[in-house]
Formats: C-alpha cells, sequence, structure tokens
C-alpha cells in the first residue's frame, strides 16, 4: 500500500507538450508510471512519444479513464488548468507550477476541499509525490528512493530529497514521499497528508519535514497528539534564517505564533514528537525509533 | 513586495479610499514647494519599506513652507534601521480627532481573508494583540463569496469606533477589501484611520504588499518595483534569477532549493560558523547561474569560505561543476570552495571537479561534512 498514487494510477500531464512537462513526464514514465495522455488545448490529436494529446482534460478523461493529473502549465494558466482537471472529473490532481498568484489559490483550494468529491490536490509549488517502486508523480528523483515503510511530508523540495537520500542509505525505504509545496495556502496541508499515513498499512513511521513561516507546523502538532498512533519525526529547517522584510505586521498575529524554527520545534516536542537537527539526525533518529517499535 | 506609504495611497486612491492630499519629495526644495501647493502646514514623512519610522524621527510637522525645507533636509538621507530615506511624502496636515487601526490579509489556516478593526489606532498592533485581544475585532471573508456590507458593519461596531465615523468606515471598508483583492495584495493595513475635526474619515497611512507572482496582470507593478532601493550585490543576483538574502558572516553558501539552503545555514551555524548569505540557485540551475552565484558571493569581502551544497533533482551535477570551473577561471578567486554534490549526475560532476584540481576547490562527501569543513577553512585551517 502506499497514499494517492500507486499501480492503478492513470496520470493524465497539462503541459505534456512544453519541455519541462514532457521531460519530468518522460521520466515518471520511465520510473513505471501508467502515463495515458497529455492535454494541451489547440494541439488535440498529436502524440508525445506515443502519448495521445487532447485539448480538453475532460476529453482526456473520457478517453483514457485518466484518475490523476500533474499540473506543468505556467503560472498564469495553473488556477485554470487546477480547475479544469478537477471538473474534469480528476481525484488527484498534483501542481507542479511555481509562483501561481496567491489570489488564485485562495479560490480554488477552497472550491476543491468543500467539494462532496473526494478529491486532493498537492501543490502548487511542490516536487509532487512518489510511492516508490509503484509510482512517481512529480520531480522528485525516483533513485534516491527505495520501498518500505516511511511516510515522508513536507514542504519543501531538495531538502526532501536529502532526507529520502539519507534514509535510503541506511536502508530504510518509504511507502510515501509527499511534497506538499510552499505556498501560502496548499491544496493539501500536513494534517491531511498525515491522516492518510495514519490510515495506511504499510507507513509504520512518518518523517515530517517543516520550515519557518506561518503555523502549519503547530497546527499539526496538535492534531497529531489526539489523532497519530504512529510515530513521527521530524525536522524544521530555518532556524537561522533572517526575518523576512516585512512592513506589516498582522501576519505574526493570527498566526498566533512568530513561525519560527525555534517555536515550531518547542511545538512539536511538546506533544512528543522527536524534532532531528539536521538531515543526517533525522535518520538516526527514524533508525532508533524503528528499533524501539 | 512592500510598497511604499505613497505607493500604496496612490493604489488606494484608485480605489476611492480617501487619502490626504499630498506630493513626494526627494529634496528639501522640493518639499518646501511641495508645502506651498498644499496650503502651507503640512507633514513631512521618511518613505522607506521598514516600520518604526515615527519613532526614529521619520515623520515631522511642518507649519510653513520654510519649515517643510528645514525638517526634510534632516530627514532625507537618514538612515531607519538601515534603509536611507530617499524620498519624503508631503501631506497636508488636518485635524485629527480619533485614530483607528484597520487591515486586511490572507488567513493562511481558514484559507480566508481576514479583516480586522480596531479603535486602538495609530499604535503597534502587535502591543494591542498582546495586551487587549478583545481591542480587535475580526471577521473573515470567503474568498469564494466575497465582502458583504454586514462584515464591515461587525468591523465597525465590533471595534467600537466613534458612532460619528461609523458611516464613512462602513462605506470605506469594503472599498478596501476590493483594493486588497483586486491589486492581488498580500497585505492592506491602514495605521491610523484617522475620523477628522470636521467628521471625515481617511486613511492617514498605508501599508500594501503585492504579490509579484500576479505582475503578469498587473504592469504597474513594475514601475512600483523601480522605485525601490535595492543593494547592488542583491539586484546583481536577482536580475541574474538568484534568489539572494546578504547576512552578516563569512561562510558564502550556495545551494539549491529554499528548504536545503536554509537547511545548510543551520548546519554551519551549528558547526559554529557564521553564514555570510542565503542563495537558492533554483531548480534546474545550468553552469551560467553557478559561475554567477559564485560571483555574487565572492564579491562580497566578508566571505572567507564557499560551501557549494546541491542535490540535483532537476538540476544535474555535471552542469554545476561546469560552471564552478567557469567560475573559477573566469574569476580570480581567493577563498577556499568546498563542493558538495549529490544526486542526478553527481558522480560524474565530482569526477570533473577531481580531474581539474584547483588549488581553492575542496571536494566533501556529505552535506554535514561539507559544512565543517568551510566552517574550518572560514576560521583559517589548512585545506
Amino acid at each position: 500500500m502506499s497514499i494517492l498514487i500507486d499501480e492503478n494510477t492513470r496520470l493524465v500531464v497539462q503541459g505534456l507538450t512544453g519541455r519541462e512537462g514532457s521531460f519530468h513526464a518522460g521520466r515518471n514514465r520511465d520510473y513505471g508510471t501508467n502515463l495515458v495522455a497529455g492535454v494541451t488545448p489547440g494541439k488535440g490529436g498529436t502524440d508525445v512519444n506515443g502519448v495521445p494529446v487532447f485539448d480538453t482534460v475532460a476529453e482526456a478523461v473520457s478517453a483514457t479513464g485518466a484518475n490523476t493529473a500533474m499540473v506543468f502549465v505556467p503560472a498564469r494558466f495553473a488556477a485554470d488548468a487546477v480547475l479544469e482537471a478537477y471538473d474534469g472529473g480528476v481525484d488527484v490532481i498534483v501542481a507542479i507550477t511555481e509562483n501561481i498568484p496567491a489570489m488564485d489559490m485562495a479560490r480554488v483550494v477552497p472550491y476543491i476541499r468543500s467539494s462532496d468529491r473526494d478529491a486532493t490536490l498537492i501543490g502548487p509549488n511542490c516536487p509532487g509525490l512518489i510511492s516508490p517502486g509503484r509510482a512517481n508523480v512529480g520531480i522528485i528523483p525516483g533513485e534516491i528512493c527505495s520501498q518500505g515503510p516511511v511516510g515522508l511530508v513536507s514542504r519543501s523540495g531538495t531538502l526532501t530529497y536529502q532526507i529520502i537520500h539519507e534514509l535510503t542509505q541506511r536502508g530504510i525505504g518509504q511507502s510515501t514521499c509527499v511534497g506538499i509545496g510552499g505556498d501560502p495556502i496548499p491544496g493539501s496541508d500536513f494534517i491531511d497528508i498525515l491522516a492518510k499515513f495514519e490510515d495506511d498499512p504499510q507507513t509504520e513511521i512518518v518523517v515530517f519535514v517543516g520550515e519557518i513561516g506561518g503555523d502549519a507546523e503547530e497546527r499539526a502538532a496538535a492534531w497529531a497528539k489526539d489523532n497519530m498512533t504512529k510515530p513521527i519525526v521530524s525536522y524544521i529547517a530555518g532556524f537561522t534564517a533572517p526575518p523576512g522584510k516585512r512592513m506589516g505586521h498582522a501576519g505574526a498575529i493570527i498566526s498566533g505564533s512568530k513561525g519560527t524554527a525555534q517555536a515550531k520545534a518547542e511545538a512539536l516536542e511538546a506533544v512528543g514528537i522527536r524534532v532531528g537537527r539536521n538531515p543526517t539526525e533525522v535518520a538516526e533518529l527514524v533508525v532508533e525509533a524503528r528499533k524501539a517499535s | 513586495m512592500d510598497l511604499f506609504e505613497y505607493q500604496g495611497k496612490e493604489l488606494l486612491r484608485k480605489f476611492d479610499v480617501p487619502v490626504p492630499e499630498g506630493r513626494v519629495a526627494t529634496t528639501p526644495d522640493e518639499a518646501a514647494e511641495a508645502a506651498a501647493g498644499l496650503g502651507g502646514k503640512v507633514v513631512v514623512k521618511a518613505q522607506v519599506q521598514v516600520g518604526g519610522r515615527g519613532k526614529a524621527g521619520g515623520i515631522k510637522l511642518a507649519e510653513s513652507p520654510e519649515a517643510a525645507r528645514e525638517v526634510a533636509s534632516q530627514i532625507l538621507g537618514m538612515d531607519i534601521k538601515g534603509h536611507t530615506v530617499k524620498r519624503v511624502l508631503v501631506e497636508r496636515a488636518g485635524d485629527i480627532r480619533d485614530e483607528y487601526y484597520v487591515s486586511f490579509l490572507l488567513d493562511r489556516s481558514e484559507r480566508k481573508f481576514l479583516g480586522m478593526m480596531s479603535s486602538k489606532g495609530g499604535v503597534d498592533i502587535e502591543e494591542v494583540a498582546a495586551t487587549d485581544p478583545d481591542a480587535i475585532a475580526r471577521v473573515h471573508v470567503d474568498p469564494l463569496v466575497g465582502i458583504s456590507d454586514f462584515h464591515a458593519r461587525r468591523l465597525v461596531f465590533g471595534s467600537k469606533i466613534d458612532p460619528e465615523a461609523r458611516k464613512e468606515a462602513i462605506a470605506l471598508i469594503p472599498r478596501l477589501y476590493r483594493a486588497f483583492v483586486e491589486l492581488d495584495a498580500s497585505l492592506v493595513e491602514v495605521n491610523p484611520l484617522v475620523l477628522t475635526g470636521d467628521g471625515r474619515v481617511m486613511a492617514l497611512d498605508a501599508k500594501v504588499a503585492v504579490d509579484e507572482s500576479a505582475s503578469f496582470r498587473h504592469p504597474v507593478f513594475d514601475e512600483l518595483k523601480a522605485a525601490h532601493d535595492i543593494p547592488e550585490q542583491e539586484r546583481f543576483a536577482k536580475e541574474r534569477g538568484l534568489n539572494f538574502i546578504k547576512l552578516d558572516g563569512d561562510v558564502g553558501i550556495i545551494g539549491n532549493g529554499a528548504g536545503l539552503v536554509m537547511s545548510t545555514l543551520d548546519v554551519v551555524k551549528a558547526a559554529g560558523g557564521e553564514p555570510a548569505n542565503f542563495l537558492d540557485v533554483g531548480g534546474g540551475a545550468g553552469a551560467e547561474l553557478l559561475a554567477s552565484a559564485i560571483e555574487v558571493i565572492t564579491s562580497n569581502p566578508e566571505v572567507k569560505s564557499v560551501l557549494v551544497n546541491i542535490f540535483g533533482g532537476i538540476t544535474r551535477c555535471d552542469l554545476v561543476a561546469e560552471g564552478i570551473l567557469a567560475a573559477l577561471e573566469r574569476l580570480d578567486v581567493k577563498v577556499p570552495i568546498v563542493v558538495r554534490l549529490d544526486g542526478t549526475n553527481a558522480e560524474q560532476g565530482r569526477k570533473m571537479l577531481a580531474d581539474a584540481p584547483h588549488p581553492m576547490l575542496v571536494a566533501a562527501e556529505t552535506m554535514l561534512g561539507a559544512a565543517e569543513k568551510a566552517v574550518e577553512l572560514a576560521h583559517g585551517g589548512a585545506r
């Protein structure tokens, strides 16, 4: 088992005909992901290395049974692409695109989350997700991963690779690694993914990688205290990061926290979650926790 | 992107939010001229992208154009928390009866917009939130529904402002909300919002921050940005697509991805060093970008060693190595560069560096080992 993507994933890539889209979709396919379609308005009827391209997501879904979408279109069109994927009936939408205006996501995210369908948006501004040995949707390098018991969720990209690498080097594989992205309003937050790991039989331990800003880590810690039975190891980046050049102070008021790494680490430790001081120590804590259980 | 007060006010004016009449001046003479045009009695305000300028002496009243010239000459050139004042806003001074606070921003955890209002304006709102939280009225607005008059009423009645200010404030709040949404702002904050002696309500200050990701639909953002002061090193970095922030230490840092770079700063600090900067080359960086990154870092004379920490995903380590070698060839690099490569094409990259030994190049196997080495070298250790 794994979460969100596996052998049954049928992937449609929005922006397949672009340079980035075709490169990464190709890498996902080489990994073994079932890439069934691409969508580029106006290029319907063509193909990219044998993968059929459609004008709309709805057409792609009805012709190929696609159930997962990866969005690789430029930022100004990306919110529209996410909505199109949702409207086309796709229930797992992975938006890789960065620099999507926050105002766009402020409408798209609540819309998808409030629907009565069980749809999940991962991202935007994220590396995607991988269920090692089963499917890879996004840009996480498949070769650093291996199958195993760790569920990993992170706001970061390359920092996630570093931690996966440290785990794999110690012979510890992963069930699914999810990059939820660093935008102010992510489609899925830590809690959404932690809940899925809690329900996933393959996942025995969870690694949760946060960073400074906002209060998503603090909220996840509070939630985990009451809802998680599986052990969690955490890492927070940004202890030495300089405070942003903000003018207004309103942001810090609503979060009820300064958003510092220190405050986040304390919130996690207060509910019994061990926090590694660097990526290497995180992997070592996972090894320890595995021995203990 | 944080805007200057005068820029924020110009934008708010377009949404019919009342602001005092004013002009921007860059010299004492211009300030005097502006004061004369505004009828004599004015307020001269430093334009800086940082709070606390009132306490720093950056806001002064002037009774006449002559006085405006005098105070402008004091304020222009002043240093406020590291920001040099290059412009002042000269505004007609009015009679203020009461001061309030009002703002709109994005509440990440609720995934909604949040409006806040307080009858305690003109003071640090964080202080009010800490000492007297009930003095701040709050209302969430669903982005999918937008603002309704009741939201404005809840803020106005909830904050218990002077009844005489109610009617105009209730009219002003939806305009402020529209400005927030239509400008792709991340913050619109008016502190103070004032009730004038003649019963009018207007924005005496404006803090507007806009989302640069939305620049494609706001051509004005580029114009606004052109007025901002960006340090030379940061401008150089930005023009080349590097995400760079200068810090005060002596270990230069280059990495790919914000999270990994932040983590690199942390491990350098933990190893006893002080990072000289944050520099993220982003995803898919090529050789040219890496060479520019090294150029930016080594242009800082404080830097005693450089740490390049790359985990290749879309970024290819062979191209990173090529960039490092190109920079060493092109620049007269006088400080050691510790390089740690992992991920896509890492072996190839490591081999390229090993095959082209340079006296300033130091290879490291792991992230922690690389950080320790870079710190040791910055402290005068041997390669």
